[in-house]
């Protein structure tokens, strides 16, 4: 069972800590470890932040909406990378094309992370604006190309949204996004450390110090999979 | 409220009032830390004191702290691990030479911003090289904790250039990280977010492996 926890305020959060079967059911939507809980709420808080910054007419110097304009091109620009990766292995095993026990447990569990990624930036660029709309992508040719080809194909594309993330960093205003994005950035990284593992490369290709790509480097390269 | 179902009922009992964003993000920061633990409240407070804090220099002397702990572990770890296979020997000395390239690259960033690089702590990895099972244990935990730490102390950077910096670092970290869980049959990640520590919680952890 999913859902989305999305406090529109603080009293959310108190009506957690205070409802004992509320909890007990958003720790076991976390699971274990409580990392997307409490990425669930400071995304909520991002959102909440950007709304008060926007009643509040005492001028701050930094101007609230143009912040939240630079946030939300890049909460999409993360999202429609996020949609792109569920959906490349929601289509990958559904195919069965991946006869390896261990890569097809691998695929879905990364998977699972991406799709909790499009929850997560779902949920923050509402509370931000408008949500750029899920992709129509296509990953036919790809898994044609068999499970070697699929597993090259989700290396590159965990490297690239590593890259793309870390690409942002700097862009980012909002600290709570930025911590948010961070917490994904390196999430993107473990998968494409692992992938790299499976198809022989080295686990580090940039050295010891990683690479950003910038959104006019990623796009092109995401585009064979977009269907217009 | 029941507080004795709580993971910090302390955290709960304290008030915070007004309407400001401020406001909203510490009480967001307490109610995060009383239900879900102590580390969940790290991005908030570190935000919300971070005009108190010390800047980018002293970020980055933590961060320098953590990489001569790290590059120190594996040194060791390569000449001292009993039974480490060549392969896992190999990957040991893949990571050593990052994270010799991060303190590096550390040192000479506080140097360049006018700052005074902190000296390497003296280190004992008690038996963690007792076998490559044990070596292997450690090295997860230390590269975890290192992630979670750039990531908890990375939004306080004030500088681009050193969030830059710090970002593509802390990507470095992330992989070692799965390399080493990928070795060792463990899940890449635990859950689809890395946890960001506060910077106090990194350093407790830390601390069985530091001499004073």
């Amino acid at each position: 069972m999913r859902e989305t926890i999305e406090p529109e305020s603080g009293s959310a959060l108190e009506e957690l800590t205070k409802d004992p079967s509320s909890r007990k059911r958003f720790l076991g939507m976390v699971g274990g470890a409580g990392a997307a809980g409490a990425m669930a709420m400071f995304l909520a808080a991002c959102g909440d932040d950007e709304k008060d910054k926007k009643a509040d007419s005492s001028g701050e110097k930094k101007d609230a909406k143009g912040g939240g304009g630079v946030d939300l091109e890049i909460v999409n620009y993360a999202l429609t990378l996020e949609y792109l990766e569920a959906q490349f292995y929601a289509d990958v095993i559904k195919s069965g094309v991946v006869k390896t026990k261990a890569v097809v447990e691998a695929a879905k569990m990364i998977g699972q992370n991406e799709q909790e990624h499009v929850d997560a930036l779902l949920a923050t660029a509402k509370k931000l604006g408008t949500p750029a709309p899920k992709p129509k992508t296509d990953f036919q040719a790809v898994i044609d190309g068999g499970e070697k080809m699929v597993l090259a194909t989700a290396a590159t594309v965990e490297n690239l949204g590593a890259a793309a993330y870390l690409g942002q960093a700097g862009r980012i205003e909002s600290k709570e996004i930025l911590a948010a994005a961070l917490a994904i950035h390196t999430i993107e990284a473990r998968h494409a450390a692992a992938l790299n593992t499976i198809v022989g490369k080295p686990i580090v290709p940039d050295g010891a110090f990683a690479k950003p790509a910038s959104m006019e480097e990623v796009l092109p390269k995401i585009k064979p999979f977009l269907v217009s | 409220m029941s507080s004795s179902k709580l993971v910090a009922p302390e955290l709960a009992s304290i008030e915070i009032k007004g309407m400001t964003r401020h406001a909203f993000m510490m009480r967001s920061a307490v109610a995060a830390g009383s239900v879900y633990g102590l580390s969940t409240v790290g991005p908030f407070v570190s935000r919300a004191i971070a005009q108190e804090g010390g800047g980018d220099v002293d970020i980055l002397n933590f961060a320098l702290t953590l990489e001569f702990l790290e590059a120190a572990f594996y040194d060791q770890a390569v000449k001292n691990t009993q039974g480490l296979g060549a392969k896992n020997k190999k990957l040991a000395e893949t990571l050593r030479d990052n994270e010799n390239e991060h303190v590096d690259a550390l040192t000479a960033t506080i140097t360049d911003l006018g700052g005074k690089p902190v000296a390497a702590p003296g280190v004992d990895f008690g038996k963690a090289f007792a076998n490559e099972k044990s070596f292997l244990e450690t090295a997860q935990t230390f590269e975890d904790l290192g992630v979670s730490a750039y990531n908890g102390a990375a939004p306080q950077i004030e500088s681009k250039e050193v969030l830059g910096a710090a970002g593509s670092i802390v990507q470095v970290e992330a992989r070692h990280a799965a390399a080493i869980r990928f070795v060792r049959g463990q899940p890449i990640s635990e859950g689809a977010f890395d946890k960001p520590l506060e910077m106090q919680a990194v350093l407790d952890a830390a601390k069985p492996f530091i001499k004073s």
